[in-house]
């Protein structure tokens, strides 16, 4: 393990942002939220416990370029737009975050490969950051995460004046030797103080003891044809601000642009919430929004632990809870169906 | 850079034969001539016109096929619309091809094989059809039962009755919903019909038309002594991606692209009903 004083962060962050982007949660004045920026001189590491939006955008951003069109009388030329990422490091990554991302390889790096997210995947260095003050709405624990050690290339722990920092992969030795006159040897005393500590708290989170037994795949059936659904989904907006805050959720939608000069094919992160998600020309197999509802929830704690060893497409951040303007939530849906099952 | 499976390949729409009054059947070949991609009968491919959207499309030509490809298309909406205002020697762009296949090298090998189709959804078992004529001595008793609204409804009518009626190897039972002059065919509808001609329990069944048709038809089925591990049929939901990634072709854990469009009737059976 190794450790530097937490006044000396502005020195890591210059030395790192002087080779790549260093991307860090940053407090935004106008919103009151933290969200990632790129360091430069002046920047300032957020004390908030996460950011409003997950860190899905690293590696599947909202809207991507996928190919262009040059269209000229009947012929059509394709133009492969894509090119290499930059390096690029994220520190600050909260253990939920960092899980996500486990849970995005499993649709974007299985068989066939997408290039765009494998791309920024290999170029991108995860230095996360271990919670010191967990708040009501996280429930990470819930899905086997430990929020007081967190994955991620490199894990990072800032305990009293100082920073902790220990690699897990190739790429994360990489980069702390690449910042290794910056740092000083350690032993582990003060993080395993500061887990001891924050491991208390996690025990009187009030979504810690939510259940999840009823959520496996045998009971796929039993939970979709559930009475529940439909008072559950009765205020829902169907506005899919849960979709978008979610570090987990990845349906996209793939459509044109004309540009004047050519044709862009983009893509952009789409939400089974939405009407027309499944809309077709002949018709739409999810008609109200009880079946929309219902499809975000079977598909993060049923359908995709089903394809996925049993591991759900939750990570218990709590952003939905903070962001529905209904107050409805995973949450809810879990102990309502829990309490039924 | 690896290969991406989103990028499409450009197609030369050669030839476009008018099937009925709101289907039509391209036939399309890559800029070198040739085929784009080989495929198994039942895959499916996703045409574009950029500037105006992406669809799937199940692949009508047989595999045995070595020249070209072929997709039947009903006028229903956006793009097909557009489809439908091509000329020849318009190109498009292609993907795939896409999802499992119907199993004619493994389950149905040797089998007695029934084919029901109603409307455009002779389209998927075309090729089927074609490819199981091409390898007949693979196969038992080929029936194909198929109905359409009127006699020019009946997609690849002129093939049906050039070809497979007059293949020695294919019984063909054609019927069409309403009378009308210059048929004297069959008239009814095609789980009637089925349930009329009453076709050998020993056969299995590929299955293919508008929802409410597949219903009633597998209901008869049933009645008649068919059991669901017998029958095969192909989906179809809105899809993007192609490849199980875009999230929204699911029904229950399963994606119709990658983990269909062909399933069994008792595999849908432990799906819920959302389709």
């Amino acid at each position: 393990m190794f450790t530097l004083p937490v006044s000396k962060l502005n020195d890591l962050f210059a030395a790192v942002a002087s080779t790549r982007k260093l991307y860090l949660p940053v407090d935004d004045e106008a919103s009151g939220h933290a969200e990632y920026k790129v360091w430069h001189e002046g920047v300032t590491l957020s004390n908030a416990l996460n950011t409003a939006r997950s860190a899905k955008d690293f590696f599947f951003p909202q809207t991507e370029n996928l190919v262009d069109f040059k269209m000229e009388g009947k012929t059509i030329e394709v133009i492969d737009t894509r090119t290499e990422s930059e390096d690029f490091v994220v520190f600050g990554v909260r253990a939920c975050d960092a899980r996500s991302f486990d849970i995005l390889d499993r649709v974007f790096l299985a068989e066939p490969v997408d290039s765009y997210y494998k791309n920024r995947r290999e170029h991108g260095v995860i230095v996360t950051l271990a919670c010191t003050r967990p708040e009501e709405t996280c429930f990470c624990t819930v899905f086997g995460i430990d929020p007081t050690n967190p994955a991620g290339d490199v894990s990072g722990w800032i305990a009293g004046e100082n920073l902790y920092l220990s690699a897990n992969t190739e790429k994360g030795e990489a980069f702390l030797s690449s910042v290794s006159k910056l740092l000083a040897e350690s032993d582990d005393e003060a993080v395993k103080a500061q887990q001891a500590e924050v491991k208390e708290i996690l025990k009187k989170l009030p979504l810690g003891s939510l259940d999840l037994t009823p959520f496996k795949p045998e009971n796929l059936l039993k939970l979709f044809d559930s009475k529940r659904w439909k008072d559950l989904s009765e205020a829902c907006l169907g506005c899919g601000s849960c979709t978008f805050v979610c570090p987990t959720c990845q349906c996209y939608d793939i459509r044109d642009f004309d540009t004047g000069h050519g044709i862009k094919r983009y893509r952009c992160w789409d939400s089974c919430m939405y009407s027309d998600f499944t809309r077709m020309a002949h018709g739409n197999p999810r008609l109200t929004q009880v079946e929309r509802f219902r499809q975000r929830f079977m598909h993060k704690l049923v359908y995709y632990p089903s394809n996925n060893e049993g591991i759900y497409s939750c990570v218990g951040c709590g952003r939905c809870l903070a962001k529905c303007p209904i107050s409805m939530n995973i949450a809810k849906v879990i102990k309502a169906l829990g309490e039924e099952a | 850079m690896d290969l991406e499976t989103l990028i499409p390949k450009v197609g030369v729409v050669t030839d476009i034969r008018i099937d009925t009054p709101d289907v039509k059947t391209f036939r399309v070949v890559g800029l070198d001539g040739n085929k784009l991609f080989e495929h198994m009968p039942g895959q499916c491919a996703m045409l574009s016109i950029p500037g105006v959207g992406e669809a799937m499309f199940s692949i009508t030509s047989s595999p045995t096929n070595k020249e070209f490809m072929e997709f039947s298309i009903k006028k229903c909406g956006c793009l097909t619309s557009w489809l439908h205002m091509m000329e020849p020697g318009q190109q498009i762009t292609v993907r795939g091809p896409y999802g499992n296949a119907f199993p004619v090298e493994t389950a149905l090998k040797g089998k007695d094989l029934l084919f029901i189709a109603g409307g455009i959804g002779l389209a998927p078992l075309r090729s089927v059809i074609n490819y199981v004529r091409d390898k007949r001595d693979q196969y038992g008793d080929i029936q194909v039962i198929y109905g359409s609204r009127s006699k020019a409804d009946l997609v690849d009518y002129q093939e049906i009755i050039n070809e497979w009626m007059a293949d020695p190897g294919v019984e063909v039972n054609l019927t069409i919903d309403r009378e009308e002059e210059g048929w004297d065919g069959h008239v009814g509808f095609v789980p009637n019909f089925v349930k009329e001609l009453s076709p050998d329990l020993n056969k299995t069944v590929l299955l293919c038309g508008p929802p409410i048709m597949i219903k009633f038809t597998l209901a008869g089925l049933k009645e008649l002594g068919f059991t669901e591990t017998q029958v095969y049929t192909t989906m179809e939901l809105r899809m993007k991606c192609g490849v199980g990634k875009c999230g929204r072709c699911n029904i229950g854990d399963k994606y119709v692209c990658k983990d269909g469009p062909v399933f069994r009737f008792d595999e849908l059976d432990e799906l819920p009903n959302e389709y």
